[in-house]
C-alpha cells in the first residue's frame, strides 16, 4: 500500500514538476526575446485548454461520466467574469479585481454544475452525453439574447433588444446580445495562466487521491457495488460534476480577459468547443490528467503550426486526429507499435513475454 | 387557422428531422456508436445530386440512385477504415473517430466544392397540396419525405424483424460476443447496418436538400446534431421512436417559434428535451434495460 | 504495452509538430502559396528586395469561409494587378492570408503569426467579432489596420482601424429612411439573424429609426445559426401582420431560402435587404425569377455597367470561378485604398510598421478613391475610421440589377 502511495505521489510530483519547468523555459526564452509572437499569443488560450481538458477529465475520466456541454460552463464563466470586470473596472485595484471576477466565475459556474447535475445526473450514458450538450447549447442561445445595461438607477435586463432596456440618458449597454461584452480589460497573462494550471491540478489530483475521490471512482468502476456499500452516489457525482464545472469556469474568465470581445459564437461555446476539449481528454487518456495537458498543448498549436499548409490545414488536422485514435486504441496497431518500444528493441525475448 | 399552418410547417420540418434520425439510430441500435459523421455523408450525398443532375444533366431518379451507390460506398469505407479497427475501444475513442471523419468529410467538401452555397433544385415532382380555399398548402416536399419516412420505417422494422440478416444485427446489437459464438459475422453485419445507414443518409441528403434547398459543406452539420436530439427524443435505437422524435421536435421548434420567441427556439427545443428525458429518461419509444450485478 | 504505444503516438505527433514548426521557419516567405504568387511576380519589379509586406484575416474554412476566401480572391487579384503596374511608390506588394474560422482566438493567432512574418499593414479582419479582438491587439502594436468589411461599430475604435463597408447602424439608419422617404409601405416586417452581429446590429438601428418614418414595423422575427433553414414561421408571422414589406438585413445564402420558401407559401410581398443580400443572383442554380422585384441598398452590383466592375468581375471569375460579392468588392477597394494612402504620404518599405501606421492614418483622411463601391462620389474617410460614401438603391429585374 505504502509503495503505490509513493508512486502517485511521485506521479503526481511529475505532473507539477512538468508544468513548472515549462514555465521556467518559456520564461527563459522570452526574457531572451527568442520566442515568435505567435507562441507568445498562444500562451494564455494554452493554458485555458489545458485547464478545460484537466477538468472535463475530472467528469469523462474520474466519474466516468461523458459531458458534451463543457463549453457551457466554460461561457456561463467567461460572461460572469467579463462582466464583473466591465461594472467593476476602476474601482479597484486591477489585480482585485481580477482575482474576485476568477473567483465569481468560478463560483456562479460551479453553482451552475450543481444546479445541472441534481436532475441530470440521474441518466446514464449518451443520455447524459445529449442533455449536457442541449444544457451548452441552452446557455449559447440565452447569452445571444441577453441584454444587460446599467444607467443612474441600476441595472436593466431584456432578452429583446438594447431598446427595450429603457435606459436613462448617458446609460451604458453592457452585454449587447449577440455582440456580446467588448473592452474587457486584457488582464490574462501566462504566469495567471499556470498559476492557475497548478491550481486546477492540486485540486483534482488532491480529489483523486482522497477518501473523496476513492469514492467517485468506485462509483465509476461499479455504481451498483459502491451504492451497496452506502456511498452516497448523488452526493459524490455531484462533487466531481461541479467542481469540474467551476474550474471550466474559471478558465472562461481567463479566456474573457484575453481577448477584447466576447461573443457566444457556436465556435467558442458551442458543442464544437465542449467536443475540442473532449478530444484533449480521450486523446491524451481517458482518468490520465498528465495526458490531458500533453493532448492540450499538442492540439491546440497543431492546427496553428499547420498555418504554412493554408487551405489544407484543417483537412490534415482531421487526418491527423484519426490516424492518432486509431494508433492510440487498435489492438492490431497497438501490437505493431509495441513490437517497436525501445524496451522491445533492447531485449526482444522478454517483451514478447510481456505482449503475451 | 394560423395554428393549424404553422403545425403543418412543424409537420414538414420534423420529417425532415425524423428521416435523418432514422439512419442516425440503426447505426447507434446495433453498432453502439454515435456516428457524428452521419450529417456529413447526408451533406455528401446532396452534392452527388447536385452534381450529377445540374452539372452532368442527369435525370433526378437516376441522381438520386447515383448518390445512394456513392453514399453506401462511403459508409462502408469509412466504417472499414476509421470504426473497424477501433471496436474493442471504449466507445468515447470511436465518438472522437467519428468526429474525426466528419470534419474530414467537411474539409474535403470544402476544397473540392467551395464554401459558396449552391441552390439546390428540388428533385420532387409531386406538387403541393392546397387546402381550404388556399389558407393551407402542403409542399410536395413535405408529403414525399412523410411518406418515406413512413415507407423506410417500415421496411426497416420488417427488415430486422423477417430477415436473417436483420435477425443477426438484433443479436450484434443485444451481445456481440454471444452473437459471435452463435456463427454471425459480426463484422460483416456491422458493415451492413452501416451501408443501410448511409444509404438511408443519401435519401435523407436529398429530401433535405429539397425541402430548404442550399448547399454548402456544413450543410448536414446542425441538422445532424438535431435529428441526432430527435433519435434521442424518441428513444434511441428504436425505428418507430426516431419517427416520432423527429416529428415531435420539428412541431416543438415551429410552435415556440411562432408563440413564444424566435429567438431563443433552440434553447426551448433543448428545454423540452431535458425535461422528456428527466421523466422518462430513456426517451419516449425507448426500452428500459434492467441493470445486472 | 500500451503505455509505450500511447508515449510513441504522442511523441509521434509531436515530432509532426515539430516538423511542420520547422517546416513553417524554414520557408517562412514562401510558406503561403499567395505568397509566393504575388513573390514571383515582384522579383522583376524590385530590384532592391524591398516590399511591402500587408496581411490579411478572414475565415477560409469553417461555416464563414465564404467570405473569407471571396476577401482572399479580391486581395490576390488586387495585389497581383497593383505589382504589375509597378507596385506602390515603386515598391511591390508581398501578400499573406491568414485564416481565422471566423473565431476571435484564432484570429489573434493569425495575427501574431502574420507579425512573426513581417507584417507592415493589414487587410483584415472579414469578420465582425474577429475584427474587434484584432483592432485592439493592432492598437497596442500600432499597427495599421483597414477592415474590408468588419461592420460591427467597435470594429473600427482603435485610432490605427479604418473600414471600407458600412458600419451596422449607419445602413440600418440608411434603410429606414430609404424606406420612409420612397413610401416603400406602412407596414414592414423584419427577419434577422439574432445571433449575428451584422444583421442584429442593422436591426437595432432600423428598429430605433422606425419610429421617426411614415411606417410601422408590425412584426420582427429572429432566427438564428443553428436554426437558419426553416423560415415558414417568420414569414407566416409577417403575412399575418399585414406587412407589405419585409426587411431582410441578412445575408443571401439565407435570404435565398427565405424567397423560396415565400413562393411557396405564396406569399407575394416586397423584399428590401442591405448589401447581404447582394451575391443572391450569383448562387449556383438559383431561380432569380424568385428573387424579382427585392430591392437593396449596395455599394456594390456585380453586373454594374461600369468598365471598373465589368473588369473585375470577369477577372474574378476567370481566376476564381466565381463571381464576386460584395466582400471581394470591398477588400479590392480596401487594397486600392492601402495603396492610395501610402502613395499619399510617400509611404516606403523600409520603415517600421508603426511609422507606417502613423503616416497611413494621416493619408486615410486624405484619399478619396472611385474603387467599385464608391457610387458617383467615391469613398473618402474621416479620422473615425468610417468611410464616406453612398449606397445605391437597387432593384431586381429580369434576373439582372437596376438602378432605382
Amino acid at each position: 500500500m505504502k509503495k503505490t502511495m509513493s508512486k502517485t505521489t511521485k506521479s503526481n510530483f511529475i505532473t507539477y514538476g512538468m508544468v513548472i519547468v515549462i514555465y521556467a523555459i518559456v520564461q527563459i526564452l522570452t526574457a531572451t526575446g527568442s520566442l515568435s509572437s505567435l507562441f507568445k499569443g498562444l500562451l494564455v488560450p494554452l493554458c485555458i485548454y489545458v485547464i478545460l481538458a484537466v477538468s472535463l477529465n475530472l467528469t469523462v475520466g474520474i466519474l466516468g461520466e461523458l459531458s458534451l456541454g463543457h463549453a457551457g460552463f466554460m461561457c456561463i464563466g467567461a460572461f460572469v467574469g467579463s462582466f464583473f470586470s466591465k461594472c467593476m473596472d476602476g474601482t479597484m485595484p486591477d489585480g482585485l479585481r481580477f482575482f474576485l471576477a476568477l473567483v465569481l466565475g468560478a463560483a456562479v459556474a460551479a453553482v451552475f454544475g450543481i444546479l445541472i447535475g441534481i436532475p441530470v445526473l440521474r441518466l446514464r450514458g449518451d443520455y447524459l452525453a445529449i442533455v449536457t450538450l442541449a444544457f451548452g447549447e441552452i446557455i449559447k442561445n440565452i447569452v445571444n439574447v441577453l441584454f444587460v445595461g446599467r444607467d443612474a438607477a441600476g441595472f436593466h435586463f431584456s432578452l429583446k433588444d438594447t431598446m427595450s432596456l429603457n435606459l436613462a440618458e448617458g446609460g451604458e449597454v453592457i452585454v449587447k446580445g449577440p455582440q456580446g461584452i467588448s473592452g474587457t480589460p486584457k488582464d490574462a497573462t501566462f504566469t495567471i495562466g499556470v498559476i492557475l494550471i497548478l491550481f486546477t491540478l492540486i485540486v483534482v489530483l488532491n480529489l483523486i487521491n482522497s477518501r473523496d475521490g476513492r469514492a467517485i471512482m468506485a462509483i465509476r468502476d461499479n455504481r451498483i457495488a459502491a451504492e451497496s456499500v452506502g456511498i452516497n452516489i448523488t452526493r459524490y457525482k455531484l462533487m466531481a460534476f461541479s467542481i469540474s464545472a467551476g474550474l471550466a469556469g474559471m478558465a472562461g474568465v481567463l479566456y474573457a480577459h484575453n481577448l477584447a470581445t466576447l461573443t457566444a459564437l457556436p465556435k467558442n461555446f458551442g458543442y464544437n468547443m465542449s467536443i475540442t476539449i473532449l478530444v484533449f481528454v480521450v486523446l491524451g487518456g481517458i482518468g490520465n490528467i498528465r495526458g490531458s495537458i500533453i493532448a492540450a498543448v499538442i492540439l491546440t498549436l497543431l492546427p496553428e503550426l499547420l498555418r504554412g499548409l493554408n487551405d489544407y490545414r484543417m483537412l490534415i488536422y482531421a487526418i491527423v486526429l484519426i490516424v492518432m485514435m486509431i494508433v492510440n486504441w487498435s489492438p492490431k496497431a497497438q501490437a505493431i507499435m509495441s513490437r517497436y518500444t525501445p524496451k522491445n528493441l533492447l531485449n526482444k525475448k522478454k517483451s514478447a513475454k510481456e505482449v503475451n | 387557422m394560423s395554428f393549424i399552418s404553422y403545425l403543418i410547417n412543424g409537420i414538414s420540418l420534423g420529417s425532415v428531422y425524423a428521416i435523418i434520425a432514422l439512419g442516425y439510430t440503426m447505426v447507434y441500435g446495433i453498432a453502439k456508436m454515435l456516428n457524428f459523421a452521419h450529417g456529413d455523408v447526408i451533406m455528401i450525398g446532396g452534392y452527388v445530386v447536385f452534381l450529377a443532375s445540374s452539372s452532368m444533366g442527369m435525370s433526378p431518379l437516376l441522381a438520386v440512385l447515383l448518390s445512394v451507390v456513392v453514399c453506401t460506398v462511403l459508409g462502408v469505407t469509412i466504417e472499414r477504415i476509421a470504426y473497424k479497427p477501433l471496436r474493442e475501444a471504449p466507445s468515447l475513442a470511436v465518438l472522437i473517430t467519428a468526429i474525426g471523419v466528419s470534419y474530414l468529410l467537411q474539409n474535403v467538401a470544402l476544397l473540392l466544392f467551395g464554401a459558396n452555397p449552391k441552390s439546390f433544385t428540388s428533385v420532387i415532382p409531386v406538387p403541393a397540396l392546397t387546402l381550404a380555399n388556399g389558407a393551407l398548402t402542403i409542399t410536395g416536399e413535405t408529403i414525399v419525405t412523410i411518406i418515406s419516412g413512413i415507407v423506410i420505417m417500415i421496411c426497416l422494422t420488417t427488415f430486422i424483424k423477417k430477415t436473417k440478416a436483420g435477425q443477426a444485427m438484433l443479436a450484434v446489437s443485444e451481445d456481440k460476443g454471444a452473437a459471435q459464438l452463435m456463427g454471425i459475422n459480426v463484422n460483416g453485419t456491422i458493415a451492413l447496418t452501416f451501408a443501410i445507414g448511409s444509404a438511408l443518409a443519401a435519401i435523407a441528403g436529398v429530401l433535405l436538400c429539397s425541402s430548404y434547398p442550399t448547399l454548402n459543406p456544413y450543410t448536414g452539420s446542425m441538422p445532424g446534431i438535431k435529428a441526432f436530439v430527435a433519435a434521442v427524443f424518441g428513444g434511441i435505437g428504436s425505428i418507430p421512436g426516431a419517427m416520432i422524435g423527429g416529428i415531435l421536435l420539428g412541431i416543438i421548434e415551429i410552435l415556440s417559434k411562432a408563440y413564444i420567441s424566435s429567438q431563443l427556439s433552440d434553447a426551448i427545443v433543448f428545454s423540452v428535451l431535458i425535461i422528456v428525458l428527466l421523466v422518462k429518461p430513456t426517451g419516449i419509444m425507448g426500452k428500459k434495460i434492467n441493470e445486472k450485478v | 504495452m500500451k503505455k509505450y504505444s500511447k508515449l510513441l503516438s504522442l511523441l509521434l505527433a509531436g515530432a509532426l509538430v515539430v516538423g511542420s514548426f520547422a517546416g513553417c521557419g524554414g520557408s517562412d516567405s514562401s510558406s503561403d502559396s499567395s505568397a509566393s504568387k504575388a513573390d514571383s511576380s515582384s522579383e522583376s519589379g524590385a530590384a532592391d528586395g524591398e516590399v511591402f509586406k500587408i496581411g490579411g484575416i478572414g475565415p477560409t474554412t469553417g461555416a464563414a469561409a465564404i467570405y473569407g476566401q471571396a476577401v482572399k480572391n479580391a486581395m490576390e487579384l488586387a495585389v497581383k494587378e497593383i505589382n504589375e503596374a509597378g507596385g506602390i511608390n515603386g515598391y511591390q506588394i508581398e501578400m499573406n492570408y491568414q485564416d481565422d474560422e471566423h473565431d476571435a482566438e484564432k484570429s489573434v493567432n493569425a495575427y501574431n503569426t502574420l507579425k512573426d512574418w513581417g507584417m507592415q499593414a493589414l487587410l483584415g479582419t472579414v469578420t465582425s467579432t474577429p475584427c474587434i479582438a484584432v483592432s485592439t491587439e493592432a492598437a497596442n502594436d500600432n499597427m495599421f489596420l483597414l477592415t474590408p468589411s468588419g461592420s460591427a461599430v467597435d470594429c473600427v475604435a482603435p485610432e490605427n482601424a479604418f473600414r471600407v463597408c458600412f458600419s451596422d447602424p449607419n445602413q440600418g439608419m440608411a434603410s429606414a429612411q430609404y424606406i420612409g422617404e420612397n413610401g416603400l409601405a406602412e407596414k414592414v416586417a423584419v427577419i434577422y439573424d439574432s445571433s449575428d452581429v451584422y444583421s442584429s446590429g442593422i436591426y437595432e438601428k432600423f428598429a430605433e429609426e422606425a419610429g421617426n418614418q411614415p411606417f410601422e414595423v408590425v412584426s420582427a422575427e429572429a432566427f438564428t445559426a443553428d436554426n437558419n433553414k426553416d423560415f415558414s414561421t417568420q414569414l407566416q408571422k409577417a403575412k399575418d401582420a399585414g406587412a407589405d414589406l419585409v426587411f431582410l438585413p441578412i445575408y443571401y445564402t439565407e435570404a435565398a431560402l427565405i424567397l423560396g420558401q415565400a413562393d411557396k407559401m405564396g406569399y407575394d410581398t416586397k423584399f428590401f435587404g442591405c448589401d447581404g443580400l447582394d451575391g443572391i443572383l450569383t448562387v449556383e442554380n438559383f431561380d432569380t425569377a424568385l428573387a424579382e422585384g427585392v430591392m437593396l441598398l449596395t455599394p456594390f452590383a456585380a453586373d454594374a455597367e461600369d468598365e471598373a466592375t465589368q473588369n473585375f468581375v470577369s477577372t474574378y471569375k476567370e481566376n476564381y470561378g466565381d463571381i464576386p460579392n460584395q466582400f471581394a468588392a470591398d477588400a479590392y477597394d480596401g487594397m486600392y485604398a492601402i495603396k492610395a494612402a501610402f502613395e499619399d504620404q510617400d509611404i516606403t518599405p523600409d520603415m517600421e510598421a508603426s511609422d507606417i501606421c502613423e503616416a497611413a492614418k494621416a493619408g486615410m483622411t486624405e484619399i478619396t478613391i472611385q474603387g467599385l463601391t464608391g457610387g458617383e462620389d467615391g469613398i473618402s474617410w474621416s479620422a473615425d475610421g468610417e468611410p464616406n460614401k453612398s449606397p445605391k438603391a437597387v432593384v431586381i429585374a429580369d434576373g439582372a440589377y437596376t438602378a432605382m
